[in-house]
């Protein structure tokens, strides 16, 4: 046997033995997957094992060092690990931003105390992050950010707004984009800071969206003073002073690989077979066809669409372990992705008619159709709309000359 | 399985374009459709073409083939896309080395597949009977007739009907004209007296017959597959060649593109390269990322007619589907952005747009694949 498959029957029979069968739903939402922070209370004691489970084996972050909080596993190792839980449909143990955005820009840019203070805390799941990038003026142009950083010798003095951050009410610690050099050429003036969200002069307002309710707030800073060390090191500085743009980039394409790999068209609550549920809803004609010719094409062709991008992830998955990066390819997966998303919900709404248009009892709460219908809509909006993918595609995949 | 070329894909991948962009580039192609050559390929390219194995890429080794599966038929098929490149490859050694190889007898595959690989015969598929593609409605009939059958109908746009030496040919032996059990395929010799081919050159300059039987005698050893079960047959050689068109109309897409692109980069108007225009930008993108999709839903349709050719026939009409939409924006983008140029006889891009158009009709458009998929799918 070899050790790849040593590690195989191994990592079967530890979940076979660690893994709670509520676990094994598949059923990862925002609703119900496990956040991690200082204000997180398990939802279930099932939850509760699952993760310390995962978190003694170093699980929770499996391809991360060991002294950082992880198992130290090989991409070979990791992807048995994932293969071997969607064999039995667990869940993630752990998800949040510090797993997916920050975990990897700090292995990447950080100094080793960084890691040391950070990792482990977001490995265990104390600490949950939110990211603060856009403000009000600064949207698409994210570079134009003014939310401003002065040197002031022992601390860093903070003053603006952040917008969009998700989970900014219900998050430990953010990581910001902020200016350091309002002289500079725009993206060469930016620093990345860490800054607790306890810190006084940090407040924090939600957002209310279309949907009637979303994660999304605004974080506001009023004179916060993020103190340059704690002990000799600088430790709230990720990367260079000046140069935190680089730092951004790199952890941008973490987000839309993670917003690219969704499935789109159904979501993860939609059902199965967008036909299907049609034919349930409005009824099928004498050949036993749903009955509404123009939705049947529209699904299918959607279908079709959905099928490519789920085999185009693959492909492009398979080209970056042969080698091939994946590179601003990225941004077509996040394009068809979230275009696909709208679809989805715009269908599902077309075929429930105005049952999915009529609002609840208590006047605010739509029905969970049209709830996710309007909170789709900001999927080619967040992360990067679709029309900044579109540029994306234009200046680094085709080269296109620029105005 | 991973979704990308082997290594010895990507070699007869490079050994494709390599040749193709040598000996039949494009204006190959005008060369045939201003000399008005009546065969509408080049009989000599053809011959090259099966001495390096390409006649018979899917035949397997033990009957003379080069054994690439139809990966490898589509590998080669997404280079004559780019290229344009005419010949009877489709017809013959999609089409007609499929129906052979998976539906012959010992006999059948002896007599066939060897003379398929030396590009010695060439084959055509006669299935519809009308302008639309409706593989089920089969009224061509084949009526019981002493030890065999009497072959009597019409069949239109028989692609390579024209030159082909031997047809397969989709016949009625029972029941009615739109029900796909009680059809059987026979393979007839082309040049019989009672079959009468008339030559209807398509937009596209390539070359198909509308034929016409009229009491053509056949006997057993003519039926290729199952009598009255021949729709299952058909299914898997349509299969075939949709994914195939689909590798085909891939490569038409992409070079449509990449010329389109070069365009962009170089044709100044108000005093600036045209591609620095968002409005140009944003189309030019989201063509590219439907080439991206397309490739791989093409890739996918190939492998699985390789691993597993009876459970293709979905993702078949799905990349069908997918290749035949991405295929028609892709030229009708590549003339637009051309302007002036774009609809003159005398840029390529116009060519890749007629020969789209075709190969969208052939075997089922986009929407014919979307409504079988739902069909399939029970809506």
């Amino acid at each position: 046997m070899s050790d790849l498959e040593q590690f195989r029957a191994e990592t079967r029979a530890w979940l076979a033995e660690n893994c709670p069968e509520e676990m094994r739903d598949g059923d990862i939402t925002a609703e119900n997957q496990c956040w991690g922070g200082r204000q997180w209370e398990f939802q279930s004691d099932a939850q509760k094992r699952w993760f310390e489970a995962a978190l003694a084996k170093g699980y929770t972050v499996p391809t991360w060092p060991k002294e950082y909080g992880g198992a130290g596993l090989s991409a070979d190792e990791a992807k048995i690990l994932t293969e071997e839980r969607d064999r039995i449909n667990a869940r993630k143990p752990l998800s949040n931003f510090g797993i997916s955005m920050l975990g990897p820009a700090l292995l990447a840019f950080g100094t080793h105390e960084q890691k040391l203070m950070h990792l482990g805390a977001i490995a265990r799941g104390e600490i949950r992050w939110c990211q603060g990038y856009s403000e009000p003026g600064a949207g698409s142009d994210l570079a134009s950010l003014k939310t401003k950083c002065e040197d002031k010798g022992d601390h860093w003095l903070i003053n603006g707004q952040k917008i969009w951050t998700s989970n900014a009410d219900i998050s430990d610690w953010i990581f910001c984009l902020v200016r350091t050099d309002f002289d500079a050429p725009k993206h060469k003036g930016i620093t990345f800071i860490l800054i607790d969200m306890a810190t006084e002069g940090i407040s924090v307002k939600p957002i209310i969206l279309i949907s009637g309710h979303s994660p999304f707030c605004e974080t506001f800073f009023d004179d916060v003073k993020v103190p340059k060390a704690y002990g000799d090191d600088n430790l709230s500085v990720v990367g260079e002073v000046n140069r935190g743009w680089d730092v951004a980039k790199n952890l941008l394409v973490h987000e839309r690989g993670m917003l690219g790999t969704m499935s789109p068209l159904r979501g993860a609550t939609g059902p199965e077979n967008l036909g299907g549920y049609a034919a349930g809803e409005i009824g099928v004609d004498a050949t036993g066809r749903l009955d509404d010719p123009s939705l049947r094409q529209k699904i299918a062709q959607a279908e079709i669409d959905d099928w490519a991008y789920n085999l185009t992830v693959e492909r492009l998955n398979d080209e970056a372990n042969a080698g091939n990066g994946l590179g601003a390819k990225s941004s077509m997966l996040k394009y068809t992705a979230s275009e696909l998303t709208k679809k989805g919900s715009q269908l599902r709404m077309d075929i429930a008619g105005t049952d999915a248009a009529t609002i609840g009892p208590d006047g605010i709460e739509y029905g969970s159709l049209a709830n996710t219908w309007l909170y789709n809509r900001a999927y080619s909006i967040l992360g990067g709309t679709t029309e900044v993918q579109l540029n994306i595609i234009s200046k680094r995949v085709l080269e296109l000359p620029s105005a | 399985m991973s979704l990308i070329l082997t290594e010895e894909q990507e070699m007869l991948q490079d050994a494709a374009n390599g040749f193709l962009t040598e000996n039949a580039p494009v204006t190959a192609f005008r060369e045939i459709r201003d000399s008005k050559n009546p065969d509408g390929f080049c009989r000599d390219l053809w011959k090259e073409m099966a001495d390096m194995g390409w006649a018979g890429i899917i035949v397997n080794e033990e009957f003379g083939g080069s054994e690439f599966g139809y990966v490898g038929a589509g590998v080669l098929a997404e280079q004559m896309g780019r290229n344009l490149t005419a010949s009877p490859f489709f017809s013959t050694s999609v089409l007609g080395a499929t129906a052979v190889q998976r539906y012959g007898t010992d006999k059948q595959k002896e007599q066939h597949l060897g003379s398929i690989c030396d590009g010695s015969t060439l084959f055509a598929l006669a299935v519809d009977e009308g302008p639309r593609h409706r593989p089920e409605h089969i009224e061509f009939a084949a009526t019981p007739h002493g030890n065999g059958y009497k072959l009597s109908g019409t069949k239109t746009f028989v692609a390579d009907g024209h030159v082909a030496n031997k047809l397969i040919i989709a016949a009625r032996t029972s029941g009615e004209a739109n029900d796909p059990s009680g059809i059987t395929l026979f393979l007839v010799d082309a040049d019989a007296e009672e079959i009468e081919r008339a030559h209807t050159p398509m937009i596209d300059s390539r070359n198909a017959a509308n034929i016409k039987v009229d009491g053509l005698e056949v006997t057993g050893d003519d039926i290729l597959g199952e009598v009255d079960g021949g729709y299952e047959a058909l299914e898997g050689i349509l299969s075939a060649g949709r994914a195939v068109l689909g590798a085909e109309m891939s490569g038409s897409s992409q070079q449509a593109f990449a010329i389109t692109t070069d365009y962009l980069k170089e044709r100044e108007q108000f005093g600036q390269k045209i591609g620095s225009f968002q409005g140009l930008q944003h189309r030019a993108a989201h063509l590219a990322t439907e080439i991206e999709m397309t490739k791989s839903a093409v890739l996918k349709s190939l492998q699985l007619l390789d691993d597993d050719f009876e459970s293709a026939s979905a993702t078949c009409s799905m990349a069908k589907a997918k290749s035949g939409m991405t295929a028609q924006l892709s030229t009708q983008e590549a003339i637009q952005m051309h302007g002036g140029i774009g609809v003159t006889d005398e840029y390529d891009v116009g060519l890749y747009f007629k020969r789209v158009h075709v190969a969208q009709q052939m075997f089922g458009d986009a929407g014919f694949h979307a409504d079988r998929l739902a069909k399939r799918s029970g809506y």
